[in-house]
């Protein structure tokens, strides 16, 4: 029984990470209807640049008197340098493309994909880079479950997050901007919203949030890696698609889900085969329920 | 009087056919005026190239004095110009609130925009007791009433409608065209009115154009239009 | 004229600045708690005194300044065309054929290791644009198929010592069949998922590949896989039938330009065949051709299960010119690589991507130096080619004329 509920925080943890990660997937999608295959370079990206900011917050000795704020500064700066990655992204790679059919863009993102992670290679090596560890130490006790504090650290940013999300696209006059900005480009920019910017700013959001997800990962499992990118974006695309590509609240469900699977299939059936699990759901969902569980319906071509 | 929207020898272009050919078009401060024409005559690429939305090959388009061929759609509102597109085009996944308050986004006045909301509330008593509801479910004639609700909300100058009365029952037809006859009189928007529906078009407006396969056949008052036999015979049903 | 120049140098400016602001914080801060910039400015000199040249080069031809060089060219380029034209193409193919066949013999084996490989992947590139360019699918995962036909023959002769002649049918059907189980879930499906479905099923073999250790030997890799071997008649004791081992390069060369040969051969049928149109009715309008009475199904599941073949046969040659196999060598890389040779080439265009395979597997190779920089080139170049030149390196020809075109 306590294995189950340590693999139930296990699921929850990276279900969250998965699901901020499929949010940027989700968000372009409804927008711009491309899959951004480079969104995974924007989580690895991210998992870089937090290492490099906490290793040089190490280096001054900063980590070590103001942790929290050593810590909230890395997220915030990191989640920055990806939006400004992204923002520029899209203004060369895909921009230029929007009115090319669409195996064009879907070309551009790949190779994207591919510069974007061998970048970070040859600026920052191919061998793991190292997280530093001085931070949250040890745990608490749960019956015979073992929680560690930097794992609430993790499950309170994600909420966090995912939170603030909601709030911005459901309350917020923007957010409004950019559902609008979904549902029918051509009347949200005759009711004055520049469609160019809802669509950097919808890169810039899903970008930061995939960031702080490769921040988390980083602190997580200790390292990063150039490549890192890779496996998580599709398991995220996954995610988004169980969810219902376009919906938000569908990504953050989905992300959830397909989390949860990866880490019971990988604890009761078998860890070697774990990464599959993701796959078999996503070719699931489009097979059976292409419009996945919120049901958005994805044939609504809106010019 | 100088025209508030003046239109000179707009061409446009769908591939390598011609959808206007040299429209011309003035719309003088407080007028309604009509544009009708069979399907496909090019009144909706019209209010479309005027937009800003279609690209224009050639011609000028000034609103207010100023050039705007070539403006991005987005720029028009701030400076007055609205246009309520064909099928309404309500946001069906917003709220009723949602889309009004769309339809002020680029204001920052924000008490102006609550009482301006509660006039289009006032004007349309439906629309409020639906408020919360997503746009999607509303019904035909609903949505026009939103729609140009949410046109009302950027305080236009001139407003552009495109076939209002497309499948709505007459009731609710006649109840629209009251609303834009008030707006006209109370507010003096000036209207720039796209119809099928020559008969309605023709009895609310002062002046009339007649587009037929992307030209400009016909230029006269209202009136004038309605008892032109050959109109009569064309479009008005004789 | 002066306008869009300014706009374009603005935009430039913004660019280089942006990735200013981009590697700086990648190689400028350190974990020591030193805050450097020469690191980064070098680098960024370097990027930006390359791409200013390309902008250089932009901006003239742009501007027409180009044009006398241009038409110093055309003259010449004229000539040599009405030269081609004037000979038939039989002559051209038959020469090509000729060159090909002489080619080991004036070369030296890395030339001819690099020529294997190039035949190799033009099988590659013609099967998966099968796929691609004439049915319009596009297929991530298409290097599973090559791992299937790679994997039969291994296994096929490690455990039952069949040769390489007899397995590779048996390759070419089990990729096939591949292709089909594949093909069936994902043929629903629209544009953008299929790709990332195909690129999941691509994983999903590479990750049974590199786990299955009873069959696959896993992340190890299979080993001492026997070559092709000829029956060939030997008078030493008699007359009798020898076994003999076919390791030399040069042999290897003449059994990859016989497949790649076949390749090229079955696909300019099927592109001139019905089914060829029929896929090209696909690729244009999916929903019209069904309209029309086109079977889309099977007709694409055709399209997935040919390109497999073929990929199955490039599979096991490689599998029996390495004598080893491993997952390593059908990764997701390996399918965009491909992927990148019919598209940068021309999709759809024999010769384009047989052009596309040779520049894909020489290029690299002339630059060995920069082989650190290889895959962030390939990356870059199939972003700068989409904006720049969606169609190819050569565009294929429409098979038939277009009404409109027609009328003028």
């Amino acid at each position: 029984m306590d294995y189950f509920f340590q693999q139930l925080i296990n699921g929850i943890t990276l279900g969250g990470l998965y699901a901020l990660i499929a949010l940027g997937y989700t968000m372009v999608y409804g927008v711009i209807q491309l899959i951004n295959f480079a969104h995974g370079e924007f989580f690895a990206a991210g998992g870089y640049v937090g290492v490099i900011l906490l290793g040089y917050f190490t280096g001054r000795g900063y980590l070590e008197t103001h942790p929290i704020l050593c810590l909230t500064a890395a997220f915030l700066l990191t989640m920055g340098y990806c939006a400004f990655l992204a923002v520029g992204i899209e203004k060369v790679a895909y921009k230029p493309l929007r009115s090319q059919p669409r195996l064009a863009v879907l070309l551009s993102a790949l190779g994207m994909s591919i510069f974007l992670s061998n970048a970070l290679m040859l600026t920052q090596g191919v061998y793991d880079k190292a997280y530093p560890s001085e931070l949250f130490q040890g745990g608490f006790h749960l019956g015979g479950v073992t929680i560690s504090y930097l794992r609430i650290m993790i499950l309170a940013m994600t909420v966090v997050l995912l939170i603030a999300l909601n709030l911005l696209v459901f309350r917020t006059k923007i957010g409004i901007a950019m559902r609008a900005t979904a549902q029918d480009k051509i009347m949200s920019s005759l009711v004055s919203i520049s469609s160019n910017r809802i669509i950097s700013l919808t890169f810039a959001i899903g970008a930061g949030l995939a960031a702080a997800a490769g921040v988390m990962v980083g602190l997580y499992y200790g390292s990063v890696r150039y490549d890192m990118g890779f496996l998580p974006g599709i398991k995220a695309f996954a995610a988004a698609v169980l969810g219902g590509i376009g919906n938000i609240t569908g990504a953050m469900l989905g992300g959830l889900i397909i989390g949860m699977v990866e880490i019971f299939g990988a604890g009761y059936i078998s860890g070697q085969y774990k990464d599959v699990f993701a796959f078999i759901i996503l070719i699931a969902v489009l097979y059976f329920k292409p419009t996945g569980i919120m049901g958005e319906n994805i044939d609504d071509t809106r010019v | 009087m100088e025209p508030i929207l003046q239109l000179n020898d707009i061409v446009t272009s769908y591939g390598r056919i011609q959808a206007l050919k040299g429209i011309s078009i003035q719309v003088f401060p407080g007028e309604i005026v009509a544009m009708i024409g069979a399907n496909g005559a090019g009144k909706s690429t019209t209010l479309m190239a005027i937009c800003g939305v279609l690209p224009i090959d050639r011609g000028e388009i000034y609103f207010k004095g100023q050039a705007i061929q070539g403006m991005p759609p987005e720029k028009l509102p701030p400076m007055g110009l609205c246009q309520v597109p064909e099928g309404r085009r309500i946001f069906p996944r917003l709220t009723v609130d949602e889309n009004l308050a769309l339809g002020a986004f680029y204001r920052h006045d924000t008490e102006e925009i609550e009482k301006d909301l509660d006039t289009v509330y006032g004007l349309f008593p439906i629309l409020k007791d639906r408020r919360r509801q997503h746009g999607g479910t509303l019904s035909g004639g609903e949505q026009q009433m939103l729609a140009i609700g949410r046109a009302l909300m950027s305080r236009p100058q001139v407003l552009l409608l495109d076939e209002p009365s497309l499948g709505l029952a007459p009731l609710v037809v006649q109840k629209i065209f009251d609303i834009i006859n008030d707006i006209n009189r109370t507010q003096s928007t000036t209207i720039l009115l796209v119809e099928q529906n020559a008969n309605l078009a023709l009895q609310t407006a002062q002046r009339g154009y007649v587009l037929e396969t992307g030209r400009i056949i016909m230029e006269d008052r209202a009136e004038t239009l309605m008892h032109n036999p050959e109109i009569r015979k064309a479009y008005l049903g004789e | 004229m002066i306008h869009e120049y300014k706009k374009t140098l603005k935009n430039y400016v913004i660019g280089l600045l942006w990735l200013l602001g981009l590697l700086w914080p990648l190689l400028g801060i350190h974990p020591d708690g030193t805050l450097s910039f020469d690191r980064t400015f070098t680098t960024w000199l370097y990027i930006a005194a390359g791409s200013f040249i390309c902008l250089l080069i932009y901006m003239l031809n742009k501007s027409g300044l180009l044009r006398p060089v241009g038409n110093a060219l055309s003259a010449p380029r004229e000539k040599a065309s009405r030269l081609i034209g004037a000979v038939p193409i039989w002559v051209w193919i038959g020469a090509l054929l000729v060159a090909a066949c002489l080619y080991p013999v004036f070369t030296g084996r890395y030339a001819q290791d690099v020529a294997t490989n190039v035949l190799i992947y033009i099988c590659l590139g013609l099967g998966l644009n099968i796929v691609v360019g004439l049915a319009g699918m596009l297929d991530l995962g298409y290097i599973a198929f090559y791992g299937v036909g790679a994997y039969t023959y291994a296994l096929l002769n490690l455990h039952y010592g069949l040769s390489f002649w007899i397995c590779l049918p048996i390759a070419a059907t089990l990729a096939c069949i591949a292709g089909c189980i594949i093909g069936y879930p994902t043929l629903r499906m629209r544009g953008d998922y299929l790709a990332i479905v195909t690129l999941g099923f691509g994983e999903i073999v590479r990750i049974i590949l590199n786990n299955w250790m009873t069959l696959t030997n896993g992340p190890n890799g299979l080993l001492g896989i026997k070559p092709p071997s000829l029956y060939v008649p030997s008078f030493e004791a008699g007359f009798s039938f020898e076994l003999l081992y076919i390791k030399k390069l040069q042999y290897l060369y003449y059994i990859a330009l016989a497949l790649a040969i076949l390749t090229i051969t079955a696909v300019r049928r099927l592109n001139h065949s019905r089914i060829g149109r029929a896929w090209e009715s696909i690729r244009e309008d999916e929903t019209a051709a069904e309209l029309m009475g086109v079977n889309t199904f099977i007709l694409k599941l055709l399209a997935y299960a040919m390109g497999a073949l073929f990929a199955g046969l490039a599979g096991a040659f490689f599998c029996a010119r390495m004598r080893f196999v491993s997952p390593e060598s059908f990764t997701f890389i390996e399918s965009a690589m491909v992927l990148s040779m019919v598209v940068l080439g021309g999709m759809a265009s024999i010769p384009g991507i047989m052009l596309g395979a040779a520049a894909l597997i020489i290029l690299p190779e002339v630059f060995r130096e920069f082989e650190t920089y290889r895959m962030l080139a390939f990356g870059l170049a199939m972003v700068v080619m989409m904006l720049f030149r969606p169609a190819g390196l050569i565009p294929a020809k429409r098979m038939g004329t277009r009404s409109e075109d027609r009328e003028g």
